[in-house]
Order: C-alpha cells, then sequence, then structure tokens
C-alpha cells in the first residue's frame, strides 16, 4: 500500500449510540486511481462515505487527503462544505440528490458557486453587470456545457432535472460533482437502478473522468462487474470492518468475501468456489 | 357528459344522495351555531352578563348550509369528478402563461399611468399605494420564502423595524428620508442577520415558530419600551418626504412654488405613489438580478436540496442568512415608506395578521414567480377593499378567503418556474418537480 | 419563600392550561405534520361555549355547582369537538397530500374565520362571569403575614388536567384508536394498507385536541373569569410554544412545556415586569431551540443522507 495515496483512512471508527458501523477501519486511495468500497447491505459503507465527505464527525480516527502540490488536509476537521470547497471532494448519493425543479444546466452552475461567487464579486460585481463577471459566467456555463455534452445530455440541458430518466439523472449527478473540479470524487452506488448498456456507459464515464481529468475515484458498488471492469483497487468492509483488499481479481477469488456476501461461514464459501468452478 | 362508467354510476343515487349529505352539514350547522349564534350574551350597564336568543337567525344561517350545500353538490355533480375540475383549467393556464408575458408590461404601463388617470380620485390613489406596498412587501418576503425556501413567519419584525428606524431618527434627530432610508434597510438587514444567524439551522416548523416568537417580541418590545417608542400611542409628527430636499408642502420654498404651478395635497400623494413603485420596481429588479447570480442560484437550490448543496461546497448557513437580510432589507424599506406615508405609526401596524397576509401573497402568487406575487396583492389588497363597507364581516370573508384560495390554487396562481440561465429554449418548469424547501 | 411558592402554585395552574392545549397542537402535528393555526381560536370557542351554558344553566334556575360544571364541561366538549372536526374537514383534508404551506396558510385563514366569527356572534366586549367557585386552604401563613392560598379552582384545574391527561395516556397507549394513530403517525400509506382508516384516524385526533382544548378554555373561564374573543391568539402562540418546547410530537413534552411556559410566565411577572412576561416567554424559546433544536422530550432528528 505504498505508493501515491490521495486519500488515507487512519484507525476510522463510527459509533451511533451502542450501534458500530465502522470499526477501526484503514485503507488508502491511490491517485489517479479508481478505488471501489464493496461488501454486503449494512457493512458500513455509506457511513465511511459520510466521514470522509463530513456529513458525520468520526467517532474517532482520521481521514487524511493529499493534494497533488503535497498539501496535506485532515478531513475529520472539517464541516461538510469546507469539504467540498476546501479539500476539493465530491460527492454523488444513493437516493440521487439533485435540484429537481432545476434545469440541468442550472444544476451544473450550482456546483460552480463558490468560484462564481469569488467571479461575482460576492455578488456586488455581478449586480452592476461588470464585464469581468460576464466572462466568468459564460466560462462557466461553457463547462456546463461540456459536461452536458460527455454525459450525453446537452439537448436536454433546459429540462427540469426531475424530468429527466433515472439513467441521466445518475450521469447528471456525476457531472455536477466534476463541475466543482473536485481532487477526490466520491460515488455512493452509481451504477444502481441502470441497466447493462446504462452500466457498461457509466464504466466508460468513470474510466474517461480518471485518464482525461486525472481525478482520483473512490466508488461504492454493488454491481460487480463495474467494480471488476473499472477499478484499480477493491476494499471489501462487512459488519463495519475490512476483512479483505486487493486487486479485483485477487478479490474475486478471496472465500473470505465471498463468504461475507453469502453469509456462511469460510469453508462452505470454499465449497461453493470450488463446485461453481 | 363523462366517459367514466365511476362517474356515471355515482351519478344514479343522487337526489337520496345529496338529500342526505345536505341534512348532514344542516344538521351540523345546528348543533355548531347552536349556542354560539342562538345565543347572544352580553355584559349589561351593571357589569352582569345578561343573553338573549336568536333562534331565528340560527335557523336562518342553517337553512342556508342546507340549501348551500344543495348547490354545492349539483354544482360537484354538474361538474363531474374533482379529477376533471383539474383538467379544465389546463387550456386556460396555457392561455395564462402566454397572456403572462404580456400582462406583465400592460400591468406595468397601467401602473404607471394610475396617478394620471386617478388624479382627481384621492381613493383609487391611496389603494395604489396601499397595494403597492404590499407588492413590494410580498417581493422581499418572497426572497426568504419562496426562493430560499425559509419559512419566516416573522417578516412583519423587520417592516417594523424599518418604519421606527425612520420615524425615531427623523423625529430625534432630524435626518431627512433619503438619508434614513437606507439606514432604515441596513438596521432592517442588521435585525434579519441577528435573529438568523442562531435560528438558521433550525429546519421547517421550528424556524416557522421562532420567526413568530421574533416578530411578538419586537412588537411587544414596541410596546412597551416607552420612553423610546413611545408605546400604544406610537409616534407622531413623522416628516413627510421631499423631493430630495424639496418639501411638498404650500410655502414658498415648496415644489409646486418652484415650478410656479398651484399647490395641491394630490401632488404629495401622486409623489409617495412614484415613491413606492420606485421602490416596488427595485426591489423587483434586484431580485431578478439576484437570481441570475450564484447566490440566487444557491437560494434556490437550497430550497431544492440543502444536503446536496453541502456536498457542492455551499456555505448553507451564509446563503441563508444572506437571503434572510435580503428580505429585511426590503422590509426595512417598506418600512421607511410606511412611516414617511403615514405620518405617524404604532405597533398595532405590526401584527402577525400583517406577516400572515404578506405570507399569503408570497404563497398565492405562486411561490418564487414576481408576477403572481403582484397579482396575489391586488387580488388581496383590492378584494380586501372591496368588502370595506361590511366592516366586522371583512375579515370573517378574508379568512374564508384566504381557505378557499388555498384549496383552490395551493401552489399558486403562477403555478411553474422561469429557469435563471437556459441554452436554446426558456421553458417553464412544472411546479409539481419545484420543492419548497425545508427550513 | 412564602412568595415564591404562591408563584409555583399560580404558575403551575396557568401551565396546566397551556399544556392541555399544547396537546391538541402536539397530537396533530405528529399525525399530520402541520402546526393548526386555529387550535388557539378552538380553545377560545370552548371558553364561549362553556360560558354560554353557564348563562342558560343559572337561568333555569339550576344552582347546584358540581352539576352546573358538569354540564358545561360535557356540553362545551362535545360542540367544542365538532369545531374541531369541522376545521379538519374543510379546511385541512382537501389539503392533505398537497404542498406544505398550503394547509399552515388554510390554518391562519381559518384562524381569522374563527376569531371574527366570534366576535360577529358574541361582540367584541370582554365577557365577565362572577366567580363561580370559590373559598380555598390556606397552606402556610407567614411571620410577615403573606399567606400562601389554594383555592378551589386552582385544585380543580390541576386535578381536572390530571384525570385528563390519565385518560389521554390511556387512550394512546391501550385502545385501538391510539394504536392507529400512532400507526399513522409512523407511516400513513402502511396504516392505510393494513386497514387503519386514516380519515377517521386524522378526524379523531382533531376532534379529541379540540375536546381538550374546550375543557382549557372553560378553566380559563373559571380560572380568570372571563372570556373574549381575541384570547385564542396568544394563548395559542403561548401553547403552540410550549408545545415546541417539550418537543413537539411528544404528549408528555407538551405537559411539561405548558408547565415551563406557565411557571416562567407567572415567576417573570412576579420579580421582574409584566409587561415583559411574553417577551420572556418567547426569548426562552428561541434559546431553548438553539440549544436543543428538537426540544427537550423531541426525538433528535438524525440526518439521512
Amino acid at each position: 500500500m505504498s505508493g501515491d495515496s490521495i486519500l488515507s483512512v487512519d484507525r476510522l471508527s463510527m459509533r451511533f449510540g451502542g450501534i458500530v458501523a465502522v470499526n477501526d477501519l484503514s485503507f488508502n486511495a491511490e491517485r489517479r486511481k479508481i478505488t471501489a468500497l464493496i461488501g454486503p447491505n449494512g457493512a458500513g459503507k455509506t457511513t465511511v462515505f459520510n466521514c470522509i465527505t463530513g456529513f458525520y464527525k468520526p467517532s474517532s480516527g482520521a481521514i487524511g487527503l493529499t493534494h497533488d502540490d503535497g498539501h496535506a488536509i485532515r478531513l475529520e476537521r472539517l464541516d461538510d462544505f469546507r469539504i467540498a470547497k476546501l479539500a476539493k471532494v465530491a460527492r454523488t448519493f444513493q437516493n440521487i440528490r439533485l435540484f429537481p425543479g432545476m434545469t440541468a444546466l442550472e444544476n451544473l452552475m450550482v456546483a460552480q458557486h463558490n468560484a462564481l461567487m469569488r467571479a461575482s464579486g460576492l455578488t456586488f460585481l455581478g449586480l452592476i453587470g461588470a464585464p469581468s463577471w460576464r466572462t466568468a459566467e459564460q466560462a462557466a456555463i461553457d463547462l456546463a456545457t461540456t459536461w452536458l455534452d460527455r454525459i450525453g445530455l446537452l439537448d436536454r440541458a433546459d429540462d427540469a432535472a426531475g424530468n429527466l430518466p433515472y439513467g441521466d439523472q445518475r450521469r447528471l449527478e456525476i457531472a455536477r460533482a466534476m463541475c466543482t473540479e473536485p481532487a477526490l470524487l466520491c460515488l455512493d452506488e452509481p451504477a444502481a437502478g441502470l441497466n447493462a448498456r446504462e452500466s457498461a456507459a457509466l464504466s466508460e464515464l468513470l474510466l474517461s473522468i480518471r485518464a482525461d481529468q486525472g481525478t482520483s475515484i473512490l466508488l461504492i458498488e454493488h454491481d460487480m462487474s463495474v467494480v471488476m471492469e473499472i477499478s484499480d483497487h477493491v476494499v471489501v468492509m462487512d459488519h463495519g470492518v475490512k476483512i479483505a483488499e486487493g486487486t479485483p481479481k485477487h478479490i474475486r477469488d478471496d472465500p473470505k468475501v465471498i463468504a461475507a456476501y453469502l453469509g456462511t461461514d469460510e469453508e462452505e464459501a470454499i465449497a461453493v468456489m470450488e463446485s461453481g468452478t | 357528459m363523462s366517459a367514466n362508467p365511476a362517474a356515471q354510476t355515482s351519478r344514479a343515487p343522487s337526489a337520496a344522495f345529496i338529500l342526505k349529505k345536505s341534512l348532514i352539514s344542516a344538521l351540523v350547522a345546528l348543533v355548531l351555531f347552536s349556542l354560539m349564534i342562538g345565543v347572544r350574551t352580553e355584559a349589561g350597564p351593571d357589569g352582569q352578563l345578561t343573553y338573549w336568543t336568536r333562534f331565528g337567525d340560527l335557523a336562518a344561517i342553517v337553512a342556508a348550509v342546507f340549501g348551500g350545500s344543495i348547490l354545492i353538490e349539483l354544482f360537484r355533480q354538474w361538474w363531474g369528478p374533482v379529477d376533471t375540475a383539474r383538467i379544465v383549467p389546463a387550456p386556460v393556464q396555457g392561455a395564462l402563461s402566454l397572456a403572462g408575458r404580456l400582462i406583465a408590461p400592460v400591468l406595468l404601463a397601467f401602473t404607471f399611468l394610475v396617478p394620471v388617470l386617478f388624479y382627481d380620485e384621492r381613493y383609487i390613489l391611496d389603494l395604489g399605494i396601499l397595494v403597492l406596498t404590499y407588492v413590494m412587501l410580498g417581493w422581499g418576503l418572497n426572497v426568504v420564502v419562496g426562493l430560499a425556501g425559509l419559512l419566516d413567519l416573522g417578516y412583519v419584525a423587520f417592516y417594523a423595524v424599518g418604519a421606527y428606524s425612520y420615524a425615531l431618527l427623523a423625529t430625534n434627530f432630524g435626518l431627512s428620508f433619503w438619508i434614513c432610508l437606507p439606514l432604515a434597510g441596513i438596521l432592517a438587514a442588521f435585525w434579519g442577520v441577528l435573529l438568523g444567524f442562531p435560528v438558521l439551522r433550525l429546519r421547517g416548523d421550528y424556524l416557522a415558530i421562532v420567526t413568530l416568537a421574533f416578530g411578538e417580541i419586537i412588537r411587544l418590545v414596541l410596546i412597551n419600551w416607552q420612553s423610546l417608542t413611545g408605546g400604544p400611542n406610537g409616534v407622531t409628527g413623522i416628516p413627510r418626504p421631499t423631493l430630495f430636499g424639496i418639501p411638498l408642502t404650500p410655502g414658498d420654498d415648496g415644489l409646486a412654488a418652484m415650478l410656479g404651478i398651484e399647490f395641491s395635497p394630490t401632488h404629495r400623494i401622486v409623489f409617495l405613489f412614484y415613491l413606492i413603485l420606485a421602490l416596488a420596481l427595485l426591489t423587483n429588479w434586484v431580485t431578478i438580478r439576484l437570481r441570475r447570480l450564484p447566490i440566487g442560484r444557491a437560494w434556490e437550490a437550497l430550497r431544492e436540496d440543502e444536503v446536496a448543496c453541502r456536498a457542492l461546497g455551499i456555505n448553507t448557513t451564509t446563503t441563508k442568512l444572506t437571503a434572510f437580510a435580503t428580505g429585511a432589507m426590503f422590509g426595512g424599506f417598506a418600512g421607511a415608506f410606511f412611516a414617511t406615508r403615514q405620518g405617524f405609526i404604532s405597533p398595532e401596524s405590526f401584527t402577525f395578521h400583517e406577516s400572515a397576509l404578506v405570507l399569503a401573497i408570497v404563497v398565492l402568487g405562486g411561490m418564487g414567480s414576481q408576477l403572481g406575487v403582484a397579482l396575489a396583492a391586488l387580488a388581496m389588497i383590492g378584494g380586501f377593499e372591496l368588502f370595506r363597507g361590511l366592516d366586522q364581516y371583512r375579515m370573517l370573508v378574508f379568512g374564508m378567503a384566504m381557505v378557499l384560495l388555498m384549496i383552490w390554487r395551493p401552489r399558486g396562481l403562477i403555478g411553474h418556474r422561469a429557469p435563471t440561465v437556459f441554452l436554446e429554449r426558456k421553458e417553464a418548469i412544472s411546479s409539481d418537480l419545484v420543492k419548497e424547501g425545508h427550513g | 419563600m412564602d412568595y415564591f411558592a404562591q408563584q409555583l402554585i399560580n404558575g403551575l395552574v396557568l401551565g396546566s392550561i397551556y399544556g392541555l392545549i399544547a396537546i391538541g397542537y402536539t397530537m396533530v402535528y405528529g399525525i399530520v405534520g402541520m402546526i393548526n393555526f386555529a387550535h388557539g381560536d378552538i380553545f377560545m370557542i370552548g371558553g364561549f361555549i362553556a360560558l354560554i351554558t353557564f348563562l342558560i344553566l343559572i337561568s333555569f334556575g339550576l344552582t347546584a355547582i358540581p352539576l352546573i360544571l358538569l354540564v358545561m364541561l360535557l356540553v362545551s366538549m362535545a360542540i367544542t369537538a365538532l369545531y374541531g372536526w369541522t376545521v379538519e374537514r374543510i379546511a385541512y383534508r382537501p389539503l392533505r397530500h398537497s404542498f406544505r404551506l398550503a394547509p399552515m396558510l388554510s390554518a391562519i385563514g381559518m384562524s381569522f374565520v374563527l376569531t371574527n366569527y366570534s366576535q360577529v356572534a358574541q361582540g367584541a366586549r370582554v365577557k365577565p362571569v362572577p366567580p363561580i367557585i370559590t373559598g380555598g386552604h390556606t397552606l402556610h401563613e407567614g411571620a410577615d403575614g403573606f399567606v400562601v392560598q389554594l383555592s378551589n379552582i386552582q385544585i380543580i384545574v390541576v386535578v381536572t388536567t390530571v384525570v385528563l391527561l390519565a385518560i389521554f395516556t390511556w387512550l394512546v397507549s391501550s385502545t385501538r384508536l391510539g394504536r392507529d394513530m400512532r400507526a399513522c403517525e409512523q407511516d400513513q400509506t402502511m396504516a392505510s394498507l393494513l386497514g387503519v382508516d386514516v380519515d377517521r384516524t386524522i378526524s379523531m385526533t382533531f376532534v379529541i385536541g379540540a375536546a381538550l382544548a374546550a375543557v382549557a378554555g372553560m378553566m380559563y373561564l373559571l380560572y380568570y373569569g372571563l372570556v373574549d374573543f381575541f384570547m385564542g391568539f396568544v394563548a395559542g402562540i403561548k401553547a403552540f410554544t410550549a408545545a415546541v418546547l417539550g418537543g413537539i410530537g411528544s404528549l408528555p413534552g407538551a405537559m411539561l412545556g405548558g408547565l415551563l411556559i406557565g411557571l416562567i410566565e407567572t415567576l417573570w411577572s412576579a420579580y421582574f415586569s409584566v409587561e415583559y412576561k411574553d417577551v420572556a416567554a418567547f426569548s426562552i424559546l428561541i434559546v431553548v431551540l438553539i440549544f436543543l433544536p428538537t426540544g427537550l422530550l423531541g426525538r433528535p432528528e438524525v440526518e439521512k443522507v
């Protein structure tokens, strides 16, 4: 686990009252790589996400993020919006959270809020319509247009986000996260509810984001075809603890992982594997 | 009339069904009104309570309820099932949105001409000023409720702060209206921030009740801090506004004398009319402008989904505060205008009733729609004036109208939202998709 | 110390009245998630009906005070409950699954209707009644001559509140209706799928809330000896404040909040200034909400991400 990691989760624990959702979890996510966090339902994956993105304050442990220029930030000390703003961590949600009454384009404009606030001189320059603001606004529209084009929604730019089909909403949410120009993109089950064709398109999109933007990606996913196809590194959780990690191929053959998914003990899993192959 | 078989069958037992339903309504009415209407109490001259019966009135009301429910039921059956009622207004709504583009300029042009057309009708001018004041208040509150989705039940507090700021600064320090106007706005915004800072992390109805409490606190302080505010007697002798220093008085230095025309008290009314029109249009212009700026878009995003906003790095606390302060500032401007127009203010003008009225204007207008708010203010205030002659029945009718209007159009008159930025076509978004906010 | 004890008694009595009204707010909020702004006016109507019933009974020559009180209570509860039912049926049910602000404004409108209906029907002047229940007990006589009094009416208010609270707790915890109410509170769709008549349950919630408000209205009449058409507004806001203070949706919370508001108001009036007693109550509401955003006994809201 050496190498250049952008995110390092160190002995993270999260307790809700008496329930331990995440227990002493440590893993790293490497720069410009796709790291997948998998595990059965209730394993604590989304809780980890919420800790990383600041929606929960971890009970203990440290979450460090290192930017390309070597600037290191302790995420567990920041508020949620500051993590997105300063640490440049963007996220999507398991149950899509777009702004349904705003158009696809507006959704992507809201994502550029902080950059645009500066450009509008905290609103005052914008109010008088200063030329510098107009240029910045046009640039923001251009960036949004580029992303709409990449996710194939350019012709629906002016439609309300809430009117888009499910698969389009998923892609729009990713594009919205990318419009914040993040260093780390956290995706919570991006392939959930997608059909095979849409899943394939999603894989392609994520690979192109890694290749073109150089964004590091951390994703939670249940769709193993997506995980196996695109991830560079897989971390497996069950009952709040890490039970395995490694390359997709390595994980696929790990009896502990299979046992966790099948809910059986290890010997049985090995038997299943052997009989299956 | 309807192809729906269910609708056909439901019509069959109509006569008996209607009669039964109306009888039940009449019976309910009889019990409800038996003591409240059938018996009238009053304290006699010696303080002793007496009562007398009004069975005639009671019978009349119960009969009216009976007849009324028969009519309503007949109307419902003629109209068809409730669902078709929604289909009918669809083309109407289409026509409305088409006319909507025309309504705004026509309305604006007409408003500009009101003082010319009705120069001799003081009553209409006064009513116009009143309507415009509420249009401005509605537009101000619209920033908070309609755009940012924060439920504010104490908006009148900022109106009061603005009014008292001008009144006290002008009467105590002799500052002119044009200096006090921005000050009143700033002070109101300051109070908005002061209240907003601790409470804006509350959600939904908690925020509503805290703002309501704040409005009441301000009113109670105005009543009780007699040395500063004059208590229930209020502040009198508030200076009238000047045209940038030129008073609108009959004297030699007055505007009429300077222009060489004959003085008329109507000049001041006309001046006040254009003053509030200018202030309202300023509010409108700023709001429309802000909507297209990142801050305005963040307000609307906040209304749609606060969690997503935070995930995008938007500081929701400051965003809410700016919405609160902006709305409060406009309320403060309107308050200063109110004070200079009336020449006298007292806490009685700043009751919860005012907050409810302005909120009703915003919600009835269709949350976030500038035109809708203007139309709703016209309808509510104008309609309220129609019942002036009815005196004590006025508020009763007003309350009923509020209930009926909400049932008729829960999402307001203008049921769609205009996007703030577009690539190719600007298409209104149905309000069914637009969220109403949680705070 | 004696003075304080006396204020404590007064505060608890006032708090009982607020608590009874607050229960209506909290129940409705729990089940349909809306602030029933008209509830304060329902309380006022309850007071009026008790007053009118009293006048009629007296004019018929009835003199047995316990009987008069019983009839007043029953008539007032019955008719006011019907008011609660009607308000829900007319103003809220058509907006059940609508936009959140629509029922709130409809409720504000209904509150205006009820206030002004009373004014039109019964006149704007305050209606005083001679003291119906007199007498009391001296609890303690201080050396300085200050007497701590517990009047009979105070005993009646507190005992009635406690009895009603007990009946009510039993109703919610052990009857079919109570179970249906709790089910609707959790998930209306699921409840209706499982055979709960949601409309009827919600109607009953309003009926019970209004009946309790009627009791509060009657207690107010007996305790203060007057009613007027505007009393619902301030009492309503304070009772709602009490419900929020206690944690809205929680029944013991409503009672606790009511008692606290009653105590704060009474003690503030006794030791500081009568003029600012409402300011004190509202300020404490704001302060409590800032530090305990879900009230004293409310369930903390876990933000779902």
